[in-house]
């Protein structure tokens, strides 16, 4: 099974980054952008073929190393 | 007095940590490959400044699930001092060992450049060497050092006096220009309950010999000594 995980600062968190992005994108002439956010996404492969199990084990992953969740939420995608 | 100091793959400043660490204690520290899940007991365990890892994931992220740091963790529950400078710092707030995250700073640059400090505290043994309200001037060489708590964590560290370093100026005073890299409550460095584990961005190692500029930091290493030996 493949796990898609996308990792993201929790609201609240000030992003720098996504703010830099969001004023690039309007001095490229890009009107109504708003509260860019950027994050990280990650793919893992599994030898497991249970989707329950697999996103147990996914999540399990985030709360060990993949995310800090002091600072980020994530969410889990299992196809 | 006998300290280790933990090497990662990408530290940078475990020579000069090592150095200054001799200098004080008088012994040669022991040098621990971050892959080693055991070594001697020690008086003090030093986590120095680099990029372990090469910052992969995050800054610290990978160093702190290291069979080394699974060692670390315990003594400093049972009340060994442990000392994280920079990329050390980062690495025990990723460890858990203290509250908080070091976020991107708020300029997004890299900031390697001489600043003022404000010591907070001298109860715990890592400023003994200091008066509180001392103001030091001490490098800072980070791309990550922006300090990052949600309020309650704020509340319970100023309320146990738990920062031990304040950015400030050079007469002391906090501002937003003295606050290098955004960091909340301009906090430098902290301690964790026990006070026997301290983090902070600011390197004490780079500025302990005259020779290079100062000795600001050379106390830091003189005071701890002083305290635990």
């Amino acid at each position: 099974m493949k796990a898609r995980i996308h990792v993201t600062l929790k609201n609240g968190v000030l992003d720098p980054q996504g703010k830099a992005v969001e004023h690039a994108l309007g001095s490229l002439g890009f009107d109504g952008v708003e509260d860019v956010r950027q994050g990280k996404y990650i793919e893992i492969n599994l030898s497991e073929t249970d989707p329950a199990k697999a996103e147990t084990q996914a999540r399990d992953m985030c709360e060990k190393l993949l995310a800090n969740t002091v600072i980020e939420n994530y969410s889990v995608e299992i196809a | 007095m006998k300290a280790a100091v933990i090497v990662f793959p990408g530290s940078n400043c475990d020579r000069d940590l090592q150095v200054s660490l001799r200098i004080a204690t008088g012994n040669e520290p022991l040098m621990v490959w971050h892959g080693d899940s055991s070594f001697d007991d020690v008086d003090l365990i030093a986590v120095p400044g680099g990029f372990s890892y090469g910052d992969y994931l995050r800054a610290g992220a990978m160093a702190a699930k290291s069979p080394v740091m699974r060692e670390i963790i315990a003594r400093a529950n049972k009340g060994v001092p442990v000392l994280g400078i920079c990329n050390g710092f980062q690495i025990l707030t990723e460890s858990g060992l203290l509250p908080g995250a070091l976020m991107r700073n708020a300029a997004l640059k890299y900031i390697c450049k001489d600043i003022h400090l404000r010591v907070e505290t001298n109860d715990t043994a890592f400023t003994r060497g200091y008066a509180t309200g001392d103001v030091l001037r001490i490098p800072i060489a980070h791309h990550d050092g922006n300090y990052f708590a949600d309020p309650d964590t704020l509340d319970e560290l100023e309320q146990e006096n738990r920062v031990a370093f304040r950015y400030t100026n050079a007469q002391g005073e906090q501002s937003a220009d003295a606050n290098p890299n955004g960091s909340q409550h301009h906090i430098a460095g902290i301690l964790n309950k026990n006070r026997n584990v301290l983090g902070m961005m600011p390197h004490p190692e780079r500025l302990a010999d005259a020779a290079l500029g100062g000795e600001d930091g050379k106390r830091m290493f003189e005071g701890l000594v002083r305290a635990i030996a």
